[in-house]
Parts: structure tokens; sequence; C-alpha cells
């Protein structure tokens, strides 16, 4: 106990210099222009095909406040469930605990080598990397992370985490490291090059692991969305499964999944429905694994459910629509925000997860927004994010104090980025560098941000501007 | 020192209780459309997906055209399949007894029924009851054809959930395999069936 919660990466720099150089990478910015522009555009027409939309939303944010409301008994509900099925449920405060549990579960049924299914859990905890101190390999199965893992690079998109990458970026990773060559970089052959390159693992692999989107606490169901089959694979192939979900990720109820399976596909991949979508209950003799093992992390969530303004932040369903439609995140990319969970879920989830304030780092993530509010618009469970976003950065200053130089620079980023001329001009002039990103020191702004450092203090924010321009911009 | 098990109880309990909430239900749980089984048709089409709809009698003489059409002449089955959609000139491997993971990675496909689909979002669930078996049949082979009967066509989510038996395993499927991971391009065919082939009976 004790250990860094490794939910941010060490080392990556706080949000205003990381997002400095990736602003200097214009390949960066094509590639992420290009496909948030997309997903965008598909999710507002699929969104629009629902009459009842907005009570879906309301629905689902009050399932949610009821499971948070109600934890412990759902929590035990779902450990009773499951094990009357077959299955064996273990507890992990943190993420250490959590990673020694899913390595014993490895060892003891002596496999070296496991296949994953996405899953922003695991990745959370640095399972990957204590697998390997443990002498096992893990197999990233998701084509996206499958590019992130071949290319020694970190994910920078919840859903897609190798969106950063384009198809010849992807080639090129792809010869690098698979024994076939993609014949092309057209998505269908890198596809198919992954399919070459993955198969016999699937069939012969003995031990899996994936996240859980959903699980019913009443019946014990646990579900996985996907899209490619690799989570089928994983989930029905091998003999041994552990899962490990955030204790969070209940639903109380069969019933409320009908709200949840509407809600998520249309909102992450913008489809009315994704392609697959599994959902087991324990172990069920003859057709699967023989052996499931459900593992439920806290690793900060507990300590997020007692804020009472912050708590909201566990409603996510990690859809990701929220970064499709941040004006930041598409400036930046996902990597800026130094920790798997980029974007604006990331800016409130992140620094809570990591419940330590007085870090750098995950105290400048609430900063990485100009306050837009496109995110609350489109969050299928209604978390109102700039809310959770004032609200840490006043527990941030409190923390740290007001005039600190780290906060000064932090506050100064906000400022930039809640106006687009602002940030135009600042980036076209260099600005961002001299006056935002030495050692994380402001000197002074251009004016009238120059009004602003002299005086220190906040400079009134216009909160809708940014929005409004977004709109005439982008549509 | 307590369990972890104790220890995150205790952080819950001790977290100050959000104050409790009603569900509001009063979206849409059953929607009425003119024509279920051609919005089913037209969705899952949508998917890349070869759809027919087909009178019952002339079911069998389908499969056949479909499975020549496409030159399929190893085709695994559920051993509970209705005997007529065995038809005559391919070689039919019933699961019974269950067969290796190897043979499944070798056959020309797959043919099952199913348990409910979705009409709205063009999906087929899965539940291994009959006609069906176990959910790898339905994984391994490149090619699933699967039969699908006018009276478990449903037309929204939450009918369908409401059909199904929530402890069993579920497989719902949206069209063949496919991938976003690219640039945000849905590209259809990466682990799971390339090609999934619908026959709609009514
Ligand atoms: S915060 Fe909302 S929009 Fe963002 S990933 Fe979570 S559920 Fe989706």
């Amino acid at each position: 106990m004790g250990a860094r919660n490794p939910v941010t990466w060490l080392g990556t720099p706080a949000f205003p210099k990381a997002a400095h150089e990736a602003l200097a990478d214009p390949q960066l910015r094509r590639n992420l222009r290009k496909a948030t522009t997309t997903i965008r555009t598909k999710r507002a027409g699929v969104v629009a095909e629902l009459d009842d939309w907005e009570r879906l939303r309301a629905a689902g944010e009050a399932i949610k406040d009821d499971v948070l409301a109600n934890l412990d008994h759902y929590l035990l509900r779902l450990e009773e469930s499951v094990i009357a099925r077959g299955g064996v449920v273990h507890w992990a405060r943190d993420a250490e605990e959590a990673n020694r549990i899913v390595l014993d579960l490895v060892r003891e049924q002596g496999a070296d080598e496991v296949v994953k299914v996405k899953s922003m859990a695991t990745a959370e905890i640095g399972l990957n990397e204590a697998l390997e101190a443990g002498g096992v390999r893990a197999v990233e199965t998701d084509l996206a992370e499958l590019i992130v893992q071949l290319g020694n690079d970190r994910p920078s998109h919840i859903l897609v985490p190798a969106i950063h990458r384009n198809r010849a970026e992807i080639r090129d990773i792809f010869g690098g490291r698979m024994a076939e060559q993609p014949a092309s970089d057209e998505p269908r052959d890198l596809a198919e090059a992954a399919r070459r390159h993955l198969r016999r693992k699937f069939l012969s692999t003995k031990v899996a692991i994936s996240g859980a989107n959903f699980a019913v606490a009443g019946t014990g169901s646990v579900v996985v969305v996907e899209s490619e089959g690799n989570g089928r694979m994983c989930l029905t192939l091998p003999e041994t499964l552990i899962t490990v979900m955030g204790i969070e990720k209940l639903v109380p109820t069969w019933q409320d999944l009908e709200v949840f399976l509407q809600l998520l596909p249309r909102s992450s991949t913008a489809e009315r429905m994704n392609p697959y979508t599994s959902i087991w209950s324990g172990v069920t003799p003859g057709d699967g694994p023989a052996n499931f093992h459900l593992v439920l992390l806290d690793n900060g969530r507990t300590a997020t459910l007692a804020d009472e303004v912050g708590r909201q932040a566990l409603r996510c369903i990690r859809c990701s629509a929220c970064l499709n439609v941040c004006p930041v995140y598409e400036r930046t990319g996902g990597q800026a925000y130094g920790s798997v969970y980029p974007g604006p879920i990331g800016a409130i989830l992140a620094p809570q997860l990591a419940g330590d304030l007085h870090d750098e780092q995950a105290a400048s993530l609430p900063y990485a927004s100009s306050l837009c509010g496109a995110c609350y618009e489109v969050c299928p469970v209604r978390i109102n994010i700039p809310e959770v976003l004032t609200h840490l950065r006043a527990e941030v200053v409190e923390a740290k104090g007001r005039r600190t130089p780290e906060a000064l620079a932090m506050a100064a980023a906000a400022w930039v980025f809640a106006d687009p001329k602002r940030y135009e001009r600042a980036q076209k002039a260099g600005a961002l560098t001299r006056y935002l990103a030495r050692d994380g020191r402001i000197s002074r702004l251009p004016w009238p941000g120059s009004k602003w450092t002299d005086a220190r203090d906040f400079p009134a924010v216009p909160k809708e501007s940014f929005r409004a321009w977004w709109r005439r911009n982008r549509g | 020192m307590a369990s972890a098990r104790e220890e995150i109880l205790a952080r819950i309990r001790g977290a100050g209780r959000p104050s409790p909430v009603a569900v509001p239900r009063d979206y849409e749980r059953a929607r009425t459309v003119p024509d279920p089984v051609g919005l089913l048709a037209e969705r899952v089409a949508d998917y890349q997906a070869v759809v027919h709809t087909v009178g019952e009698k002339a079911l069998p003489g389908r499969i056949a055209g479909c499975l020549a059409e496409r030159g399929a002449s190893t085709m695994v089955v559920p051993a509970d399949v209705p005997p007529s959609w065995r038809v005559e000139g391919v070689r039919w491997r019933p699961d019974d007894p269950p067969l290796q993971l190897s043979e499944l990675d070798i056959v020309d496909g797959v043919l099952t029924g199913c348990a409910v689909a979705i009409a709205e979002t063009g999906t087929i669930v899965l539940d291994a009851a009959r006609a069906q078996g176990r959910r790898m049949l339905s994984l391994v082979p490149d090619y699933h054809l699967c039969v699908v009967r006018a009276d478990q066509v449903v037309v929204s989510v939450p009918e369908a959930l409401a059909r199904l038996e929530p402890t069993r395993p579920l497989t719902f499927i949206s069209g063949p395999s496919a991938t976003s991971d690219i640039e945000f391009d849905r590209v259809e065919g990466v682990h799971g069936p390339r090609t999934l082939e619908v026959l709609i009976a009514r």
C-alpha cells in the first residue's frame, strides 16, 4: 500500500508543457482532426434516430446514481450472483493489489503468456508492466491496442488508443514487428495482417484477461462490448478468464442494460449497435472458460465517491464521446494528458483517482479545458464535466496556494484555452512556449493577459465564446 | 488487518452516501414499426451483411443456394438444428461430440439459428440454446449463415432483453466482425467471421 497510483504516467510533464509539445506536431493534429470530425458527424446521425435519447440519458444518469448511492449493497449482490454461478470474486484496494491477484492467478495456471481484451481498468493499473515484471507476456488483441503495443507507444484515446496514428504509420509499425508484412496501408489489409498475427494465439492461449463494460448485480451477468471479435475469442476460447472491473461498473438489474446498450454504441463508435456484445454469468459447463475470476477494483474510486461534486465522474461508461467533441483534445491529442484517461473525462477522473493534488501533473489536468460545455452536452450519463473541473480547480488552488508558479502556469493555460483567438494567437507567436512551457513557469502573457499576470488574479473567462466559435467553424 | 473486501466496503460506507434516486423509465420500451422484418433486413444489410427474406417452405432450398454460391462444402452445425436445414450436397459436421478447435478452424462455415433479433439495430442474439450451440461455433469459422424466424424479431433493445435469460451465455451480433480503429473508418473483417449471411424466414 501507499505505492503511487499508475493512473497517471510517471515522468510526464504537466499539461501546459505536454500540450505545447503536442501542438508542435502537425501530423498528430491532422490525424486527430480527421478522425474526430468523422465520428462527430456519425454520432449526431445515430443519436437523432432515437426520439427518446434525452430520456435515455436521464435514465442512464439515475441508474448510475442509484448504483453509487447503494454501492456496498450492489457489490455484495454481484459477488453472491457470480459465486452462485461458479465464479470466484476477488477484491483489490489498489493497483498493486489487483496486479498481484492477477499475476498469482496466471501463475496458478502455469501460463507465461496471456491474451487480453482492451480494458481501461487494466491499463489504469499498469497490469501489462506488472505481468511482464513477473515473467508473463500480455498480448493485446484489440487492433488499436496492438498498434500501441507494437509501436512501444502510449494510448491517446479511450476507445481508439492509436487514434493519433494514420494508416501509413500503422503499416510501418506492423511491417517492423510482424512476420508477414501487411499488403498495403489500406485499413482492410492492416486488419487482415492483425488477424493473421493473432490467430494462433487465440487458438492456443490458456488464460485471457478482460475488463467489463457492465456487470448486473442481480444476475451476475458480465458484459463486454466490442467490434472485432477479439473479445469473443478471449472470452470463450481459453480455459481461464480473469476479468478486472472497477467497482462502479455495476448496474442493479438486467433491465437496466436496456438503457446502456442503447446509449453506449451510439455514443462511442456512433453505431446503432457495435458488432459484438458478449454477456456471461459465472461458468457455463461445456461452453467457454472452465474458470472465471472477477477482480473488483477500488484504486481511488471510493475516495472519488466521497467527493460530493466529483463523484459524478464515476457514472462514466467510457464511451469517449466527450473526447471526440473537445476542442482542446483535438488540438493537443490524448498523450498530453499524461494518463490512460485523456480528454474531458480524464481531466476530472485521473486527478481524482490519483488522489494527489500536490502532484503537479495530476493537479494540472483540471486546467486542460476551455469550459465550453460540449462534453456535458454529449455525455450519455450527463456528467457535468465543467462543474467538476471548476470544483477541482478550486481544490488545486486550496492545496497549492494560488500564487505558486505552477498554479499560475496552469491558470494561464486555462486562460489561453478559454478563447480560440487567444489560443491561435498564442500558438502562432509561439507564445505557449514563451509564456507557459519553461519549467511550467510563467513570465508574462501578451496583452490583455499581461493585465492578469500583473494583477495575479483570475481573469473572467468568457465561458460561451469557444463553444460559439466551435459551432460556427466546425458545425 | 482487514481484508480488502472489508476495507473497500467500509470506505464506501464512510464516503457519505449520495441521496437515493428514482430511475425515470419514461423512455420507449417498445416501439411499433409497420414492417419489423423489413426493417431488420435493411439494418442488417447496413452492416455489410448479406440478407435474404424467404418463405418458410423455401428455406432449405435457399440454404443450399447460399452454400453453393459461396462454394462452402464442409459446414459445422449445432446437433439440434432442424433436420431440413442440413441439405444434400454438403458435408455437415454436427457438434456432437464437441468438435476440436482445430476442426472449427478449417471448415468452410457454420449454420445456426438464433434466439432473438432486434430490427431497429440490425442485431441477432444467440443464447446457446436450440439450434445455436456453443459460443465458439459461431466465432471460429470465417462464414456464419444464420436463420432468423419472423416470430423471433422484435423492434427495440428493451423488447429483446425482456425475452432473454440473463444467465445464459449471450452473444449479440450486429454485422460481420469490424473495426473502426484506423482513422475511425469502419472496415469489416477482423477476428470474428468475416462474412455474415442472414436468412429471415417468414
Ligand atoms: S464522461 Fe461521459 S462522454 Fe465522456 S467517456 Fe464518460 S460517459 Fe462518455
